[in-house]
């Protein structure tokens, strides 16, 4: 019988043992784990858009523990609302993130709202949906390129940032700004759609919903896609509501909870349901992403199917005082805004808890157990946005 | 479709009365949407908020300038270790037997306790030709806090 490595050879250091094994080319036998290694991953990486490190604690291929660092690129927004007034810090609002800087600017719009009890004009309102469901088709679709370039899927990748193209013509269109809009206030909205503008949207967004729906089809049912998300990253409903999961990371583990069934803007009287999954595996939510892209068009549809005449905005005077936590669904889950004033021009705290911060601690708890080529796709599957989670 | 009914409230609490509270929102199944600190003139003042869909529960806590002390609810809500670095880094709060301690390492700033420190501030030096020129007494430094702690 040939020899083979044991542990007892390999914690004594039994050197000539060992040695006798490899001459003559025993099979290793043993199962006993390889020593721990730290692999580093990122804040430089090629599937990382933003920086994120994470000290992977493997054992061969398998990743035992993940340690998160960040923060480099912190830029403290908060703290600079002690130096921009309330209604300068919109812009700043915006500029937390580039991909849901809409959403930003209306929740925290939304949020003075409420403090100073500012009604909206409905139009407004509607206007503010359109946009922001804008915002969720190219945030997912950029999201959908970015995994097919981590499944290293250029093709798709392209065909997905191709698409995303067109859905931000139509906000460059309609607002001036493909990345900053720039279009939200307190107290309504900068700019109208004209309804030939609204009519040439809705043309866009057809060819737009037949591209997406080509492109979607080979996330859902490609198997070389499967392969790499199916089964991968389990998250169970327990553990998703426990952990603080929010947006489609939740909801691809079961939980039905979408801040737009609070009623903000105009969705209180348009029809939809979140859309949920039972695997909770990054395929699902994959499949949760690929299915709210086409439930934002049908929203879009029905807003611009109800968008009142009227006002697009109304004159705010005066300075809040009070406080609020604002809640909206931004395509990457609830985003909570922390406002409070004293009725001074400078808001007393702005505190802001974005998506990413609240998926974090799920990507902690999915990455030991997984296999280190899985490590990508699982820092994607929370779609992390770095410059939310360090504004 | 038919918006969620919402509700929000905000009860003061003691530091005492933390761990029981978030306990009972645990039970009532809860979730942990945020904790923030605001600097205030003369306190620290953090907001616990919970959320179970429409319905928004918070408790507010004040601490005093020096005990910046409060103990972790990781225990029960695991997810709040990362706001809890966070006050720690931004704020200098103490934080006692978060489930995970990046010890100050969370964020890496170029300025330590960016969003204000319990620690006193550093009165700058006046210069021969500063205290000549103004009449002015020079500032007097305020006494260090002997229970300012830091990781």
């Amino acid at each position: 019988m040939l020899p083979a490595y044991t542990v007892e050879m390999v914690k004594a250091g039994n050197m000539p043992a060992l040695r006798a094994c490899r001459e003559t080319s025993a099979l290793v036998t043993d199962t006993s784990p390889m020593p721990r290694t730290i692999i580093p991953f990122g804040p430089q990486h090629p599937v990382l858009p933003e920086p994120v490190h994470l000290d992977l604690v493997v054992e061969d291929e398998k990743v035992l523990e993940a340690r998160p660092s960040i923060g480099f690129i912190h830029r403290g927004l908060e703290k600079l609302v002690e130096k921009k007034d309330y209604v300068e810090f919109v812009y700043i609002a915006e500029r937390i993130c580039g991909i849901c800087s809409f959403i930003h600017g209306q929740t925290y719009c939304q949020a003075i709202e409420t403090i100073m009890n500012i009604a909206v004009p409905p139009r407004a309102l509607y206007l503010r949906t359109v946009w922001g469901e804008l915002s969720r088709i190219h945030s997912h679709l950029l999201w959908l390129g970015l995994m097919a370039d981590a499944v290293g899927f250029e093709s798709l990748f392209m065909h997905s940032w191709r698409v995303r193209e067109r859905v931000l013509n139509i906000i460059e269109a309609t607002t001036g700004g493909r990345v900053i809009f720039g279009s939200c206030k307190i107290g309504g909205v900068r700019r109208d759609i004209a309804a030939d503008a609204i009519k040439q949207l809705l043309v866009d967004l057809k060819k737009i919903e037949q591209d997406t729906r080509d492109i979607t089809n080979v996330f859902l049912n490609d198997s070389s896609v499967k392969d790499r998300l199916c089964g991968v990253g389990v998250l169970s409903r327990q553990d998703a509501y426990d952990l603080g999961c929010v947006g489609p990371v939740l909801r691809a583990s079961g939980v039905a909870q979408d801040m737009r069934q609070l009623g903000y803007a105009a969705f209180k009287d348009l029809d939809f349901a979140p859309i949920t999954r039972t695997e909770g595996d990054s395929y699902a939510r994959c499949a949760v992403r690929c299915q709210e892209l086409f439930q934002s068009m049908e929203i879009i549809r029905q807003a611009l199917a109800k968008i009142p005449e009227g006002e697009i905005a109304v004159k705010v005077t005066g300075n809040p005082n009070g406080e609020v936590l604002a809640r909206t669904e931004q395509p990457r889950g609830e985003v909570a805004y922390c406002l409070k004033a004293n009725g001074s021009k400078n808001l007393q705290r702005f505190r802001v808890r974005t998506p990413t911060f609240a998926n974090l601690p799920a990507m902690l708890k999915m990455l030991p157990g997984c296999d280190l080529a899985d490590v990508p796709v699982l820092v994607l599957t929370i779609d992390p946005c770095i410059s939310c989670t360090e504004r | 479709m038919t918006p969620m009914p919402q509700e929000q409230t905000l009860d003061l609490i003691t530091v005492d009365q933390l761990l029981e509270k978030v306990q009972a929102m645990h039970q009532q199944g809860y979730r942990l949407v945020q904790i923030s600190a605001t600097r205030l003139p003369d306190r620290l003042e953090l907001t616990y908020s919970f959320a179970l869909d429409g319905r928004v529960a918070q408790f507010r806590l004040h601490l005093a300038e020096d005990s910046p002390r409060v103990p972790s609810i990781s225990s029960i809500y695991w997810c709040a270790f990362l706001y809890e670095n966070e006050m720690h880094d931004l704020f200098n709060l103490t934080v006692e037997g978060m489930a995970v301690d990046f010890k100050g390492t969370l964020y890496k700033t170029a300025v330590k306790f960016p969003f204000g420190s319990t620690k006193p501030p550093v009165v700058k030096a006046v210069t021969a030709t500063a205290t000549t020129a103004s009449s002015a007494p020079a500032p007097v430094p305020p006494p260090p806090s002997a229970t300012a702690t830091t990781h």
